[in-house]
């Protein structure tokens, strides 16, 4: 379970706790649900949140989620991995819902369960596929293959910190149609 | 079969536990199926020198450690033993491992078990936290169970070549149709469209019906050498397994498949000719020296019913985009050209996973001898099983008498 009280870092924007902006009057604390895999940029910033892979500079081969260890590519073990932001557009490979409640360890965030999309987004410089839930506002019926979609961080479900009790916003990448997008 | 690269072990037993929520210990299927194949083959468990169990990971430690679970249920024989887990594939490998012993001369006669007891509802991880298991994380960070990637293939092949939901629909009618005579399924029912479209979809765009449920249930085959197979069966000939393919993927994996959150990229080397499902068959048709037009009968992975439909296309019956064709034509039912899934399928069994790969072989078997009752395919000659399971596993194997 999460257990980190840390204070917000100002400095820190790839998947550091940050606060939720001024501009919701939900001000309960954001952490990523998962660490390392995506940046987090600060409230207020222009910058775009974005996954981050590593590439194996040998090969040019990128990896998501990021591969720390050691190249996956076959004869470039011993290649350099450099963390690298993934881009944060791409195109609908396929899509589908999750029309049932998933099991756990997955966190109810409603009841009853609300159906929500999942998409595989296809990114054309990285040459690969790369899955996320699609924000809730977003239905199966709004998709198509080939649509353009964009990253974006967005609540996954939120905890309660055992310690302090607060309650946490855990966030999670999502993806989202880009609006006036190429649909093909 | 002058061009086969490896040599043919024989089928002598093929046993099976009925499939169903029976809700006991998996050994008891285990040691049912196993009897059964015994008795199949006419040859005494002492006389067995060689288990391959396949293993469950919903059952405790005898799950994990099958084959000496299996051979201490049998009364230990002093018989060394394996066990194997390769998701979907745990049975083909416990089949696999069966045959390295025979063809190395190491045994005459092996034993290969799988079975289990499984639990309600969408299969799912082990408990406890773990933040390094794929497995884990793809449910907690996602959602996405496994019907989840089931949906992103079938919806690929509506948005690639115009499949309805209607083609999968007639893949579930086909296969309710095939297990009505089957004694072993678990679901013997005709369903048709109507039942299919009435089902509450589970994952766009498919419904409860289009996706296999999970079974308890217990599957074994007795293999040996071709020798000994001859001294004990005089002049009968024996159906054999002429090819075991548990290949993985080659780098760079483009398909998304489970449990992963993303594919390999193809961006610094580009992706391997065949995809994986391809790969999985094409080593099968090499080693058994034969081609997909040499195929008569076959049992494939029907996890959902739009899966039967991609496994037309990567075993080479029709090219891709051309498997709406094979079913809309009845191609691929009982009385067609090439049956697929005369079982039944796991659209009858649901799936009971270190047992369904030998299942498959012991139905082809059942085809091969002529002895499927009630689903017996026009006089088969060779047959093929295919399968896929998370972590990088499948495995086909091919029959021929």
């Amino acid at each position: 379970m999460f257990t980190q009280t840390s204070e917000p870092d100002q400095d820190q924007t790839i998947a550091g706790p940050i606060m939720s902006g001024e501009s919701t009057t939900n001000t309960r604390r954001r952490l990523p649900a998962v660490e390392g895999w995506f940046t987090v940029p600060e409230a207020g910033s222009d910058q775009s949140p974005a996954l981050i892979g590593t590439l194996c500079r040998s090969s040019g081969t990128y990896f998501f989620p990021p591969e720390r260890v050691m190249s996956r590519a076959p004869g470039h073990s011993d290649s350099d991995l450099v963390d690298v932001e993934l881009s944060t557009r791409g195109k609908i490979w396929s899509y589908t819902d999750a029309q049932y409640q998933p099991p756990p360890p997955y966190v109810p965030v409603s009841d009853p369960h609300v159906p929500f999309a999942i998409a595989a987004v296809e990114l054309e410089k990285e040459k690969m596929v790369v899955m996320g839930q699609v924000v809730p506002e977003v239905a199966v019926a709004d998709l198509r293959v080939g649509m353009e979609m964009e990253l974006v961080i967005d609540t996954l479900n939120v905890e309660t910190d055992e310690e302090t009790g607060e309650e946490v916003e855990m966030v999670i990448w999502k993806w989202k149609p880009v609006e006036g997008g190429s649909a093909s | 079969m002058s061009n086969a690269t490896v040599d043919q072990v024989a089928v002598l037993g093929a046993g099976m536990h009925p499939w169903g929520k029976w809700g006991r210990n998996f050994v008891t299927y285990g040691v049912a199926a196993a009897q059964a194949a015994l008795e199949d083959a006419g040859i005494d468990w002492k006389d067995v020198g060689f288990v391959a169990g396949a293993d469950t990971m919903r059952n405790g430690y005898p799950g994990y450690v099958s084959g000496a679970t299996f051979a201490q249920a049998l009364g230990w024989t002093g018989i060394p033993v394996t066990s194997t887990y390769g998701a979907c594939a745990s049975g083909a490998m416990a089949l696999d491992a069966a045959r390295q012993r025979i063809l190395s001369g190491m045994c005459d006669v092996a034993l290969v078990v799988g079975a289990d007891t499984t639990p309600k509802g969408f299969l799912k991880p082990n408990v406890g936290g773990r933040e390094d298991d794929p497995d884990w994380l793809r449910f907690k960070l996602l959602g996405a169970s496994n019907p989840t990637y089931f949906a992103l293939y079938a919806r690929r092949r509506m948005e690639l070549y115009g499949a309805t939901q209607d083609d999968f629909a007639a893949v579930k009618v086909k296969n309710s149709r095939h297990g009505l005579g089957n004694p072993y399924a678990r679901y013997r029912k005709e369903v048709t469209a109507e039942d299919v479209s009435a089902s509450p979809l589970v994952a766009s765009p498919l419904r409860l019906l289009d996706i296999c449920a999970t079974s308890d249930g217990g599957a074994a085959m007795v293999l040996t050498s071709m020798e000994y197979a001859r001294k004990h069966l005089g002049d009968k000939s024996p159906v054999r397994i002429s090819a075991i393919s548990t290949v993985t993927p080659t780098f760079p994996n483009t398909i998304i498949e489970m449990p992963e959150f993303a594919t390999d990229s193809a961006a610094g080397i580009p992706a391997p000719d065949l995809k994986f499902k391809q790969a999985i068959g094409h080593a099968a048709y090499a080693q058994a020296g034969i081609g997909p037009d040499d195929v008569d009968v076959a049992e494939v992975y029907d996890l959902s019913t739009a899966l039967e439909l991609d496994w037309y296309e990567d075993l080479g019956f029709c090219g891709p985009g051309e498997a709406e064709k094979l079913i809309r034509d009845g191609v691929t039912t009982l009385d067609g050209r090439l049956p697929v899934n005369p079982s039944g399928g796991l659209a009858c069994f649901g799936e009971a996973v270190p047992a369904q790969a030998i299942a498959q072989v012991c139905e082809l078997t059942w085809q091969l001898r002529g002895e499927a009752e009630g689903r017996q395919a026009k006089d088969p000659k060779v047959g093929i099983t295919a399968n896929q399971g998370l972590f990088g596993h499948g495995s086909s194997v091919i029959l021929t008498r």
